[in-house]
Protein backbone atom coordinates (compact mmCIF):
# COMPACT_ATOMS: atom_id res chain seq x y z
CA UNK A 1 0.00 0.00 0.00
CA UNK A 2 2.16 3.15 1.17
CA UNK A 3 5.26 0.81 1.24
CA UNK A 4 6.83 1.40 -2.07
CA UNK A 5 9.92 -1.06 -0.91
CA UNK A 6 8.39 -3.80 -0.07
CA UNK A 7 6.80 -4.28 -3.81
CA UNK A 8 4.46 -6.68 -2.71
CA UNK A 9 3.30 -7.37 -6.41
CA UNK A 10 6.46 -8.01 -7.70
CA UNK A 11 8.17 -10.95 -5.63
CA UNK A 12 8.76 -14.03 -6.82
CA UNK A 13 6.13 -16.80 -5.85
CA UNK A 14 7.33 -20.21 -5.54
CA UNK A 15 5.51 -22.93 -8.25
CA UNK A 16 2.95 -24.72 -7.32
CA UNK A 17 3.91 -28.35 -6.21
CA UNK A 18 1.83 -29.45 -9.25
CA UNK A 19 4.31 -27.95 -12.02
CA UNK A 20 7.06 -30.13 -10.72
CA UNK A 21 8.79 -33.04 -12.56
CA UNK A 22 8.66 -36.14 -9.78
CA UNK A 23 12.40 -36.35 -8.47
CA UNK A 24 13.21 -39.21 -6.25
CA UNK A 25 14.14 -36.23 -3.48
CA UNK A 26 10.85 -35.23 -3.09
CA UNK A 27 8.76 -38.13 -3.44
CA UNK A 28 11.10 -39.61 -0.47
CA UNK A 29 10.30 -36.41 1.53
CA UNK A 30 6.73 -36.62 0.69
CA UNK A 31 7.05 -40.77 1.56
CA UNK A 32 8.77 -39.96 5.05
CA UNK A 33 6.01 -37.88 6.12
CA UNK A 34 3.39 -40.01 5.11
CA UNK A 35 5.06 -43.31 6.61
CA UNK A 36 5.58 -40.96 10.02
CA UNK A 37 1.75 -40.51 10.08
CA UNK A 38 0.92 -44.23 8.89
CA UNK A 39 3.25 -45.30 11.99
CA UNK A 40 1.95 -42.87 14.63
CA UNK A 41 -1.56 -44.31 13.73
CA UNK A 42 0.16 -48.01 14.07
CA UNK A 43 0.97 -47.06 17.49
CA UNK A 44 -2.79 -48.20 17.94
CA UNK A 45 -1.87 -51.94 17.00
CA UNK A 46 1.18 -51.95 19.82
CA UNK A 47 -1.10 -50.40 22.35
CA UNK A 48 -3.67 -53.12 22.10
CA UNK A 49 -1.23 -56.07 21.70
CA UNK A 50 0.23 -54.83 24.74
CA UNK A 51 -3.17 -54.02 26.63
CA UNK A 52 -4.48 -57.45 26.23
CA UNK A 53 -1.55 -59.43 26.74
CA UNK A 54 -1.52 -57.55 30.55
CA UNK A 55 -5.83 -58.74 30.17
CA UNK A 56 -4.57 -62.13 29.59
CA UNK A 57 -4.83 -65.36 27.22
CA UNK A 58 -8.01 -64.50 25.78
CA UNK A 59 -8.02 -61.64 24.56
CA UNK A 60 -4.51 -61.77 23.59
CA UNK A 61 -5.13 -64.87 21.51
CA UNK A 62 -7.74 -62.37 19.91
CA UNK A 63 -5.16 -59.54 18.91
CA UNK A 64 -2.61 -62.48 17.46
CA UNK A 65 -5.49 -64.03 15.34
CA UNK A 66 -6.32 -60.98 14.27
CA UNK A 67 -2.81 -60.37 12.83
CA UNK A 68 -2.57 -63.96 11.79
CA UNK A 69 -5.50 -62.73 9.15
CA UNK A 70 -4.59 -62.10 6.05
CA UNK A 71 -5.86 -58.26 6.52
CA UNK A 72 -3.58 -57.85 9.61
CA UNK A 73 -0.49 -59.56 8.14
CA UNK A 74 -0.96 -56.98 5.23
CA UNK A 75 -1.37 -53.89 7.37
CA UNK A 76 1.87 -55.49 9.58
CA UNK A 77 3.74 -56.03 6.01
CA UNK A 78 3.09 -52.32 5.28
CA UNK A 79 3.32 -50.71 8.93
CA UNK A 80 7.41 -52.36 8.62
CA UNK A 81 8.17 -51.38 5.75
CA UNK A 82 6.84 -47.72 6.80
CA UNK A 83 9.23 -48.54 10.03
CA UNK A 84 12.08 -49.82 8.11
CA UNK A 85 11.50 -46.83 5.44
CA UNK A 86 11.52 -43.53 8.73
CA UNK A 87 13.86 -45.53 10.24
CA UNK A 88 16.50 -45.56 7.40
CA UNK A 89 15.38 -41.93 5.41
CA UNK A 90 15.11 -40.72 9.82
CA UNK A 91 19.37 -41.78 9.29
CA UNK A 92 19.42 -39.75 6.02
CA UNK A 93 17.68 -36.85 7.45
CA UNK A 94 20.43 -37.31 10.94
CA UNK A 95 23.35 -36.61 8.58
CA UNK A 96 22.51 -33.82 6.79
CA UNK A 97 21.61 -32.19 10.35
CA UNK A 98 25.09 -32.75 11.06
CA UNK A 99 26.11 -31.53 7.54
CA UNK A 100 26.48 -34.16 5.57
CA UNK A 101 25.08 -35.12 2.26
CA UNK A 102 23.51 -31.80 0.40
CA UNK A 103 25.12 -32.20 -2.90
CA UNK A 104 22.20 -33.09 -5.25
CA UNK A 105 24.64 -36.31 -6.27
CA UNK A 106 25.14 -37.59 -2.68
CA UNK A 107 21.40 -36.80 -2.02
CA UNK A 108 20.07 -39.23 -5.22
CA UNK A 109 22.35 -42.12 -4.42
CA UNK A 110 21.71 -41.96 -0.51
CA UNK A 111 17.46 -41.63 -1.57
CA UNK A 112 17.61 -44.96 -3.09
CA UNK A 113 20.12 -46.55 -0.83
CA UNK A 114 17.29 -45.98 1.82
CA UNK A 115 14.88 -47.48 -0.69
CA UNK A 116 16.94 -50.58 -1.08
CA UNK A 117 18.08 -50.79 2.29
CA UNK A 118 14.27 -50.36 3.64
CA UNK A 119 12.88 -53.30 1.64
CA UNK A 120 15.70 -55.21 2.56
CA UNK A 121 15.25 -55.06 5.74
CA UNK A 122 11.58 -55.78 5.57
CA UNK A 123 12.12 -58.73 3.56
CA UNK A 124 15.06 -59.77 6.16
CA UNK A 125 12.27 -59.36 9.18
CA UNK A 126 9.36 -61.14 7.33
CA UNK A 127 11.97 -64.11 6.56
CA UNK A 128 13.00 -64.14 10.60
CA UNK A 129 9.07 -63.69 11.35
CA UNK A 130 7.81 -66.87 9.65
CA UNK A 131 10.86 -68.85 10.24
CA UNK A 132 10.28 -68.00 14.64
CA UNK A 133 6.62 -69.41 13.26
CA UNK A 134 8.13 -72.47 12.45
CA UNK A 135 10.09 -72.97 15.61
CA UNK A 136 7.34 -72.41 18.07
CA UNK A 137 4.44 -74.70 16.13
CA UNK B 1 23.96 -6.59 11.10
CA UNK B 2 22.13 -5.77 14.46
CA UNK B 3 18.28 -6.20 13.36
CA UNK B 4 18.36 -8.42 16.76
CA UNK B 5 17.40 -6.56 20.14
CA UNK B 6 20.12 -8.02 22.57
CA UNK B 7 17.01 -9.04 24.40
CA UNK B 8 16.00 -11.40 21.61
CA UNK B 9 19.71 -12.53 20.90
CA UNK B 10 19.56 -13.58 24.67
CA UNK B 11 16.50 -15.66 24.56
CA UNK B 12 17.30 -17.28 21.25
CA UNK B 13 13.45 -17.88 20.31
CA UNK B 14 13.46 -16.84 16.56
CA UNK B 15 10.18 -15.94 14.92
CA UNK B 16 8.68 -18.67 16.12
CA UNK B 17 8.90 -17.48 19.49
CA UNK B 18 9.67 -21.48 19.94
CA UNK B 19 13.47 -21.77 20.16
CA UNK B 20 15.00 -24.99 18.95
CA UNK B 21 13.56 -27.06 21.37
CA UNK B 22 10.93 -28.61 19.36
CA UNK B 23 13.46 -29.46 16.74
CA UNK B 24 15.93 -31.05 19.35
CA UNK B 25 13.40 -33.19 20.86
CA UNK B 26 12.66 -34.71 17.65
CA UNK B 27 16.03 -35.05 17.03
CA UNK B 28 17.34 -37.08 20.03
CA UNK B 29 14.18 -39.37 20.60
CA UNK B 30 14.49 -40.05 16.78
CA UNK B 31 18.44 -40.89 18.21
CA UNK B 32 17.09 -42.72 21.09
CA UNK B 33 14.51 -44.86 18.11
CA UNK B 34 17.04 -46.15 15.91
CA UNK B 35 18.57 -49.17 18.45
CA UNK B 36 15.31 -49.21 20.65
CA UNK B 37 13.21 -49.91 17.02
CA UNK B 38 15.93 -52.74 16.01
CA UNK B 39 15.80 -54.10 18.83
CA UNK B 40 11.82 -54.41 19.11
CA UNK B 41 11.41 -55.25 15.59
CA UNK B 42 14.07 -58.64 15.73
CA UNK B 43 12.06 -59.25 19.12
CA UNK B 44 8.76 -58.97 17.44
CA UNK B 45 10.17 -61.52 14.44
CA UNK B 46 11.51 -63.73 16.98
CA UNK B 47 8.25 -64.31 18.87
CA UNK B 48 5.67 -64.34 15.89
CA UNK B 49 3.81 -67.18 17.27
CA UNK B 50 4.44 -67.03 20.70
CA UNK B 51 1.56 -67.97 22.90
CA UNK B 52 0.36 -65.94 25.83
CA UNK B 53 2.69 -67.42 28.43
CA UNK B 54 5.61 -66.92 26.61
CA UNK B 55 4.40 -63.47 25.52
CA UNK B 56 4.86 -62.35 29.63
CA UNK B 57 7.69 -64.28 30.15
CA UNK B 58 9.43 -62.32 27.49
CA UNK B 59 8.33 -58.79 28.57
CA UNK B 60 8.59 -59.82 32.61
CA UNK B 61 12.86 -59.98 31.74
CA UNK B 62 13.91 -56.85 33.55
CA UNK B 63 15.66 -55.89 30.57
CA UNK B 64 13.10 -56.08 27.97
CA UNK B 65 10.39 -54.75 30.42
CA UNK B 66 13.01 -51.09 30.72
CA UNK B 67 13.53 -51.13 27.31
CA UNK B 68 10.04 -51.65 26.27
CA UNK B 69 9.21 -48.58 28.21
CA UNK B 70 12.14 -46.73 26.90
CA UNK B 71 10.60 -47.71 23.41
CA UNK B 72 6.99 -46.28 24.80
CA UNK B 73 8.04 -42.91 25.68
CA UNK B 74 10.52 -42.17 22.63
CA UNK B 75 7.53 -43.34 20.24
CA UNK B 76 4.85 -41.75 21.22
CA UNK B 77 7.15 -38.56 22.23
CA UNK B 78 8.23 -39.06 18.80
CA UNK B 79 5.33 -39.18 17.03
CA UNK B 80 3.63 -36.23 18.92
CA UNK B 81 6.42 -34.10 18.12
CA UNK B 82 5.83 -35.36 14.24
CA UNK B 83 2.26 -34.95 14.04
CA UNK B 84 2.29 -31.42 15.50
CA UNK B 85 4.80 -30.31 12.52
CA UNK B 86 2.32 -31.83 9.93
CA UNK B 87 -1.08 -30.39 11.82
CA UNK B 88 0.96 -26.62 11.83
CA UNK B 89 2.10 -27.23 8.42
CA UNK B 90 -1.40 -28.03 6.84
CA UNK B 91 -3.82 -26.86 9.12
CA UNK B 92 -4.74 -23.22 8.74
CA UNK B 93 -7.64 -22.46 10.75
CA UNK B 94 -6.26 -21.39 14.05
CA UNK B 95 -9.35 -22.87 16.49
CA UNK B 96 -8.80 -26.27 14.75
CA UNK B 97 -5.22 -26.34 14.81
CA UNK B 98 -5.54 -25.77 18.43
CA UNK B 99 -7.97 -27.94 19.16
CA UNK B 100 -6.08 -30.81 17.30
CA UNK B 101 -2.73 -30.19 18.43
CA UNK B 102 -4.35 -30.88 22.12
CA UNK B 103 -5.98 -33.62 21.29
CA UNK B 104 -2.51 -35.14 19.32
CA UNK B 105 -0.91 -34.36 22.80
CA UNK B 106 -3.44 -35.66 25.04
CA UNK B 107 -3.41 -38.56 23.20
CA UNK B 108 0.12 -39.65 22.90
CA UNK B 109 0.18 -39.14 26.28
CA UNK B 110 -3.06 -41.21 27.27
CA UNK B 111 -1.54 -44.01 25.06
CA UNK B 112 1.85 -43.86 26.36
CA UNK B 113 0.87 -44.10 29.79
CA UNK B 114 -1.65 -47.00 29.31
CA UNK B 115 1.25 -49.16 26.80
CA UNK B 116 3.45 -48.69 30.17
CA UNK B 117 0.80 -49.65 32.71
CA UNK B 118 0.16 -52.83 30.29
CA UNK B 119 4.09 -53.94 30.54
CA UNK B 120 4.50 -53.51 34.16
CA UNK B 121 1.27 -54.92 34.88
CA UNK B 122 3.13 -58.26 33.42
CA UNK B 123 6.10 -57.56 34.69
CA UNK B 124 5.33 -57.07 38.17
CA UNK B 125 3.25 -60.35 37.92
CA UNK B 126 -0.04 -58.56 37.85
CA UNK B 127 -1.40 -60.27 34.45
CA UNK B 128 -3.34 -63.28 34.28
Amino acid sequence: MGFPYMASENRPLSPHLQVYRWQITMALSILHRMTGVALAVGTLLLVWWLLAAAAGPAPYETVQSFIGSWIGRLLLFGWSFALFYHLCNGLRHLAWDAGWGFEIKTMTTTGWLVVAASLVLTLISWVLGYAALGSWV
Amino acid sequence: MAFKTPLKTVRGLGSAKDGTHHWWAQRLTALALVPLTIWFVASVAALAGADHAAFLQWVSSPLVTMLLILLLVATFHHAQLGLQVVVEDYVHNEGAKITLLIAIKGLSVILAVASIVAVLRISLGAGI
